[in-house]
């Protein structure tokens, strides 16, 4: 990223007085447009209900921030607890499962070439453009017993996320030289010992970006929580935004205290892992 | 390369054979992944299309041929939502390539506060949708709303964005566009940074300027930065569902209904076979326009 950096002083020097106004004026620009609903956020959440309703960009007259967490834990016998809890075992499991999963799939699929080839390719890209049928979903989950389990939607998750996860690690995998595998074979390794102590490590980098990418994707779904795992006892923390929405109650202070801790844990995860979130999200803008 | 290959084959042959019939690389590491997805993905999508053709309810199915897709293309309701997909998913792409350009040429730029810019733009990406559609659900709101508050305050009257049912649709666009617009600039930026130094410098010989440069060479070379940015729109936005129905529920009335919002409601109202039937269409509004428009874009490359 920084390739596009360096420029010679001449160059550098021509564009200093168009680059400060230009970066002034869209500094000044997003902030209004970017930053002004999260600040809403927060005002909003730090206000009593009576000011909140009010709806204003203001600065609190009395700040109960501390009060509102409170409440929005306690609201409905401490729903939102369970509903992190949920959250938290839904993400790490899925994206766990994932993981291992589609690094086996892509790590084949790129070794070996058999006629099977062609058809997982399409299988896979079939899996990122397809929209999943939702009745038909629920009857086969219903089937074998798992709709409105936690399991249930943890598959659901896995299926889905699949397809994204295998694409990356058929294309890192492409990086690993062939030698390796074939110097690990004479030292006498079997399949699993070759994919799990050899090859996989190796994947440490793009294995990374899967995480944070899936994580971020799962803890944020709403569509698939909604359709596959209903109802107010293990609801997930999207849900409960959407509940106190439908109460219909104008406790927005409360409301917008729910969305800023939601908001929080991918912005940890966004502090944190920038550069893997970002290589995620962009890869094949440049191969297309 | 080859040479050095066979040499290490041949030098394992001391192994015994029959570790050398078994490749390294078994079939059945597809297996655990396929159970996922053929059971929870395949299964399904080939289910949805018999189902599509039943009128099923709770207790019973019964065949009844093409009724519920001509039920799909009659009632205004559900016309609405078809004819409202494609304006959604059309509006945020187009927006979304023009605007994600314009901020990747500029934070590529030698301007001031880029990284603080990137990472600005960049973080509703990452935020919940349906904390996003609530608070510009606020923010929008006809009377106490900061948009109209604020364009009250340079005299203008603002609409109801989305109360008014022509303007419903696009206020719920807009919103997406603002949440995945900073997504569009990160793969623009990333197609851009990646255009080899030398065609600038061989541009600044010519003396080429800055529009020079951006017709020329960043618009042709960052091509696969707007395929991946199209396609990526485009399935993003046939498929919407949650931004919608945090922001409007489809209303008022049906105007702002997409496919993906009649697929709820009819799931939500009992009606399985025509929920169902909803699916196979967004199924084949989505596969009709992706897979020949990414054949098109890929191949035009490859010619230019």
């Amino acid at each position: 990223m920084s390739a596009a950096t360096p420029r010679t002083g001449a160059a550098r020097r021509t564009r200093r007085r168009p680059g400060l106004v230009l970066g002034l004026v869209s500094i000044a620009v997003s902030s209004v447009v970017f930053l002004v609903p999260f600040v809403f956020i927060v005002l909003t959440s730090l206000k009593t209900r009576q000011e909140a309703s009010l709806l204003e960009f203001a600065w609190p007259s009395e700040i109960v921030f501390f009060e509102n967490i409170v409440t929005v834990f306690e609201n409905n016998d401490f729903e939102l607890i369970r509903a992190f809890t949920n959250s938290a075992i839904l993400t790490v499991a899925a994206v766990t499962i994932m993981v291992v999963l589609a690094a086996m799939v892509g790590y084949v699929l790129q070794r070996r070439t058999s006629r099977w080839n062609g058809f997982i390719n399409f299988l896979v890209l079939a899996g990122l453009i397809i929209p999943p049928a939702v009745v038909p979903t629920v009857t086969v989950m219903q089937e074998i017993g798992i709709y409105r389990t936690m399991f249930g939607l943890i598959a659901i998750h896995v299926a889905f996320g699949l397809s994204f996860c295998i694409l990356l690690f058929r294309a890192f995998v492409a990086s690993i030289p062939r030698e390796l595998d074939e110097a690990a074979t004479l030292d006498g390794a079997g399949p699993m010992r070759l994919f799990f102590r050899v090859i996989f490590p190796l994947l440490r980098s793009v294995i990374v970006t899967v995480i944070v990418v899936q994580a971020v994707t799962v803890f944020n779904d709403f569509t698939y929580a909604l359709y596959f795992l209903p109802g107010q006892d293990n609801a997930t923390v999207q849900l409960t935004l959407y509940n106190y929405q439908s109460q219909g109650l104008n406790q927005w202070n409360l409301l917008f205290t729910n969305v800023l801790l939601i908001t929080i844990p991918p912005l940890i995860m966004y502090i944190f892992f920038n550069r893997q979130i970002v290589a995620g999200m962009t890869s094949g803008a440049v191969k297309g | 390369m080859t040479l050095l290959r066979k040499s290490l084959a041949d030098r394992g042959a001391g192994a015994p054979a029959r570790r050398r019939m078994k490749s390294q690389y078994p079939m059945w590491f597809y297996i655990p992944a396929a159970i996922f997805f053929v059971g929870l993905f395949l299964v399904p999508t080939f289910a949805s299309f018999y189902y599509s053709l039943t009128r099923w309810t709770l207790f019973e199915t019964e065949f009844i041929g093409l009724a519920n897709f001509e039920q799909f293309f009659q009632e205004p309701a559900l016309v609405q939502g078809f004819t409202n997909t494609f304006i959604y998913a059309f509006v945020t792409s187009a927006l979304k390539v023009v605007i994600g350009l314009a901020l990747g040429v500029l934070l590529t730029s030698n301007i001031v506060g880029r990284g603080y810019l990137r990472a600005v733009v960049f973080f509703p990406v990452l935020v919940s949708t349906v904390g996003v559609g609530v608070t510009f659900r606020v923010l929008m709101d006809p009377q106490d709303g900061l948009i109209n508050e604020s364009l009250a305050l340079i005299g203008i009257s603002g609409p109801g964005w989305l109360t008014d049912p022509s303007l419903a649709l696009l206020s719920v666009a807009f919103v997406d566009v603002w949440k995945g617009v900073g997504l569009a600039t990160l793969i623009y930026i990333a197609g851009i940074v990646a255009i080899p130094q030398e065609y600038f410098e061989a541009a600044r010989v010519d003396g080429a300027g800055r529009w020079n440069n951006f017709r020329h060479i960043i618009l042709p070379l960052a091509r696969p930065a707007t395929v991946t940015v199209v396609i990526l729109s485009l399935i993003g936005g046939l498929r919407s569902f949650d931004l919608i129905w945090a922001m409007t529920r489809g209303g008022p009335g049906f105007t702002s209904d997409v496919i993906a919002s009649v697929i709820y409601k009819q799931y939500q109202a009992g009606f399985f076979g025509l929920s169902t039937a909803g699916n196979v269409v967004l199924f084949v509004v989505v596969a009709a326009i992706v897979v020949p428009l990414s054949f098109w874009l890929n191949r035009k490359e490859v010619d230019a």
